[in-house]
């Protein structure tokens, strides 16, 4: 159950801050080093930035805060507005980076030291580089692209939860046992395939799908794998619930859902929550399906495998116009990679479904495993390639 | 870690005297059998001519009023087993713990287990001594001995050993924490050894004698070896980094805070136990392979701290206080909510302190072929019930860590007070005689 999963605090877009122009004398010209890192360093008083230029393409900014407040760094627009980069939260004594993709034109570095205030600003100015700033325009539109179509996937995948949990939950309380059985793998897919947005409703997450081991003495288990055990319930030492128990435990899941698919109505994504939930839903594989540990009774954890993997491909695919120019080798290699994982899983499909977890042997979940890891390394250096 | 130039000084390493050449001086006239014989009065001042005033540096000395490998500054090494009582005979039980006391007081200055040792005694009988630590030094050797809660009344309540009345009051069941993965096989046990120290072959040299020792009175029920000590116990050792990279043990109660560590690890009420701590021990597996995806960034948060320094999120440098009220960026604390750093604070804990001694291990892998490494964990309480499972509880709820760790193993054992130098005195002594 990731935690890091996309906060709520990195879907908020930070816009509008208002920043006085405030000039400042402009530091040397010449101050990048090799690499073309340029070294800023924040005091309470002064911002001192070691270049004035540079040109345009992938700027990183090491940003040093020698002062005794907490400080911030932004590089703004030329309206002195719009906010190009920044980073937060550098305490005293402590370096942080900020990489950015910047076209030609005319800019300010800011530091703000305290984190009020107008920030003690500086001009920079980014001549034409050879890259040339159509691609840079052209990567703005691809991300927006990307994350437009992962939205547009969420509230789908969303829509399919809510309407299926509804079906589900009648089943259930109506006592149509086999009905439920069969539709409980197929439904959870939609959750499963958006799981790291549904993570990131701290409240919503434990009451919709929280195991039996996650639980702590006294906490009231609800949501899905409550209801998997009396669907699958254990041989022994298991007493069925109670109609007035199913009603309940049935009415709660699909009110819960629905305030999920109510929250993703208008969510908005970055890059970089793409790249982060794909490889949060391999990790979900890696740590909770490979082991059976997802699906304790119902052994249906290949129909989670499945959809966890679904989800990240589909946030791969959006991504994929823009890593392709920025990193071909790595998009084909996860391409490859997503295709070997789906032979390997499409082995173990059985009618409309997957043969359940306890079918596997030990050598079936290595491979699977091994395929997941494959996969999962190099997805985890998708980010880094798509942030700026 | 012994890197002795054996063959040109086969009788000596690097860190001090070997059991060989102290045997060498011959005096002495020891009577510890290898089975349950009990050490005489002559012992301790026996063994003390045998050292003379030669007693090399890397004797950590076993007696005193609280057992060796507590406040001992962390060795490198760690070797740990739990065991289960076979007999159910109270004074066979005894009769060990004065055999593993007479071993103990000579293993830890680099001696054989018994005078007779490896090779000295009938060669139609088998070697008192094991032998494979015979060659090397006394490399700090620490052993701790602790009672578990099943020691003193089994599982259904029922006394054993006539000890129940005296079962102290912190020695709890641990209870469920979320997202427990416990294995059997690595929980519980009546009895436990920790033996730590420079060399591993020293520690385990320590942990196979003395279940040798106890044949027939007990049974192993799990043994775990651990190397790269994660925390440090003094001010004078840097901080370890433990296997997610990050440094650990930076505010970790330090030997030479005698105040901290009289508030938060000796027991001090009047009871059997006092002078004495509890030991938990937590086997808790680190899933690396997902870690290591884990961006630099995502890494920080999760910790609370920077990996490179160890200087916690709210700036300066290693040592620097954390400052949980900072606030950075849209008034969120610059140290994040649910950062390991926050949670396992003092300040959020109502000034709970632990000593922490743990190790990292690293068991091979899982039948996936995921590495089963993680960290043995160890911390000495004054009380698990206040010192241990809350903060524990809160760890396993919310701590963004949590996520890539899992505890598959379990025990909580209380560790009697130290022995003294007395010939008489024995590991555990005031639980049964008072």
């Amino acid at each position: 159950m990731p935690r890091t999963a996309m906060t709520l605090s990195a879907l908020v877009t930070a816009t509008g801050l208002l920043f006085a122009l405030s000039a400042c004398q402009p530091n040397d010209q010449s101050g990048a080093k090799d690499d073309g890192t340029i070294s800023v360093t924040s005091t309470d008083d002064k911002c001192e930035v070691s270049a004035t230029e540079a040109s345009s393409g992938t700027l990183r900014f090491d940003v040093k805060n020698d002062g005794s407040k907490v400080t911030e760094f932004y590089l703004l627009g030329e309206d002195g507005l719009r906010i190009v980069g920044e980073v937060e939260n550098i305490a005293p004594g402590l370096n942080r980076t900020l990489t950015v993709s910047a076209p030609e034109g005319k800019y300010f570095t800011a530091c703000k030291p305290g984190m009020v205030g107008d920030g003690i600003r500086g001009d920079f100015t980014v001549t034409k580089g050879e890259a040339g700033d159509q691609a840079d325009a052209q990567d703005s539109q691809l991300k927006d692209q990307a994350t437009s179509q992962y939205a547009s996937y969420v509230k789908d995948q969303a829509e399919q939860l809510l309407s299926g949990t509804k079906e589900f939950a009648q089943a259930y309380k109506n006592g149509d046992d086999d009905k439920a059985r069969e539709l409980y793998a197929p439904v959870r897919m939609h959750w499963e395939r958006i799981e790291p947005v549904a993570e990131s409703f701290g409240d919503l997450d434990p009451k919709l799908d929280l195991r039996e081991a996650d639980l702590e003495d006294g906490q009231k288990w609800t949501g899905w794998h409550r209801i998997e055990k009396d669907l699958w319930p254990p041989a022994t030492g298991y007493t069925a619930l109670a109609q007035k128990d199913r009603d309940a435990l049935a009415d709660q899941l699909v009110t819960d859902t629905q305030t999920l698919h109510d929250r993703t109505r208008d969510m908005t994504f970055t890059a970089d929550q793409l790249s982060n939930g794909a490889k949060e839903l391999l990790d979900e594989v890696a740590t909770g399906k490979v082991t059976g540990e997802e699906e304790t009774w119902s052994h249906t954890d290949l129909w989670d495998f499945q959809a966890n993997v679904d989800g990240a491909r589909i946030a791969y695919e959006d991504l994929s116009p823009l890593l392709k120019k920025r990193d071909t080798e790595l998009d084909s290699t996860l391409k490859t990679r997503f295709k070997d994982l789906q032979k390997l899983l499409d082995q173990y499909k059985e009618g409309d479904g997957f043969v359940t977890y306890d079918k596997l042997s030990k050598d079936d979940v290595k491979k699977l495993s091994d395929a997941v890891n494959a996969l999962s390394e190099p997805l985890s250096t998708v980010t880094d390639k798509v942030v700026e | 870690m012994n890197e002795a130039p054996r063959d040109e000084h086969p009788t000596t390493t690097r860190r001090g005297f070997s059991r060989r050449a102290l045997l060498g001086t011959g005096a002495g006239a020891l009577a510890v059998g290898a089975g349950l014989g009990v050490a005489g009065p002559p012992a301790v001042a026996a063994l003390q001519d045998t050292l003379g005033d030669r007693a090399p540096d890397d004797v950590v000395d076993f007696h005193g009023e609280h057992q060796a490998g507590i406040v001992t500054p962390a060795q490198d090494r760690l070797c740990f087993a739990s065991l289960n009582v076979l007999t159910k005979d109270r004074d066979e039980l005894i009769g060990l713990l004065k055999d593993w006391t007479a071993a103990c007081r000579r293993i830890t200055q680099g001696l054989d287990v018994t005078e007779t040792g490896f090779d000295g005694g009938s060669e139609y009988a088998p070697p008192q001594d094991t032998g494979e630590a015979h060659d090397l030094s006394a490399a700090h050797l620490t052993v701790t001995v602790g009672f578990g809660r099943s020691l003193f009344q089994d599982s259904s309540g029922r006394d054993r050993f006539g000890l129940k009345s005296r079962l102290p009051e912190g020695l709890v069941e641990l209870p469920h924490f979320p997202g427990d993965k416990l294995e059997d096989a690595r929980t519980g046990g009546d009895l436990c050894i920790q033996a730590c120290a420079d060399d591993p072959q020293v520690a385990v040299h320590a942990v196979h004698n003395l279940i040798r020792m106890g044949f027939g009175v007990v049974s192993t029920r799990w043994m775990q070896l651990g190397f790269g000590r994660t925390s440090s116990t003094s001010t004078e050792q840097a901080t370890p980094r433990n296997l997610f990279g990050f440094k650990d043990g930076t505010a970790n109660l330090k030997a030479e805070d005698a105040s901290a560590i009289q508030d938060h690890v000796w027991v001090t009420d009047d009871s059997w136990l006092r002078g004495g701590t509890y030991l938990v021990a937590r086997r808790i597996r680190m899933i690396l392979e997902t870690w290591d995806r884990e961006s630099l960034t995502g890494q920080e948060k999760i910790i609370g701290r920077t990996k490179g320094s160890g200087a916690p999120l709210s700036g300066g440098e290693e040592f620097t206080p954390v400052d949980l009220g900072m606030m950075g960026s849209g008034n969120q604390p610059i140290v994040p909510e649910d950062s390991h750093v926050r949670l396992a604070h003092p300040d959020t804990n109502d000034g709970v302190q632990m000593l922490r001694r743990g190790y990292n291990y690293a068991d091979g892998t899982d039948t996936v072929g995921n590495m089963d490494v993680g960290l043995f964990f160890i911390a000495m309480v004054k009380d698990p019930a206040t010192g241990f499972v809350p903060i524990q509880k809160k760890l396993a709820r919310q701590d963004a860590l949590s996520e890539y760790l899992r505890h598959t193993g379990s025990g909580l054992f209380a560790v009697p007070p130290g022995v003294s130098q007395d010939a008489a005195d024995y590991l555990g002594r005031p639980l049964f005689e008072a």
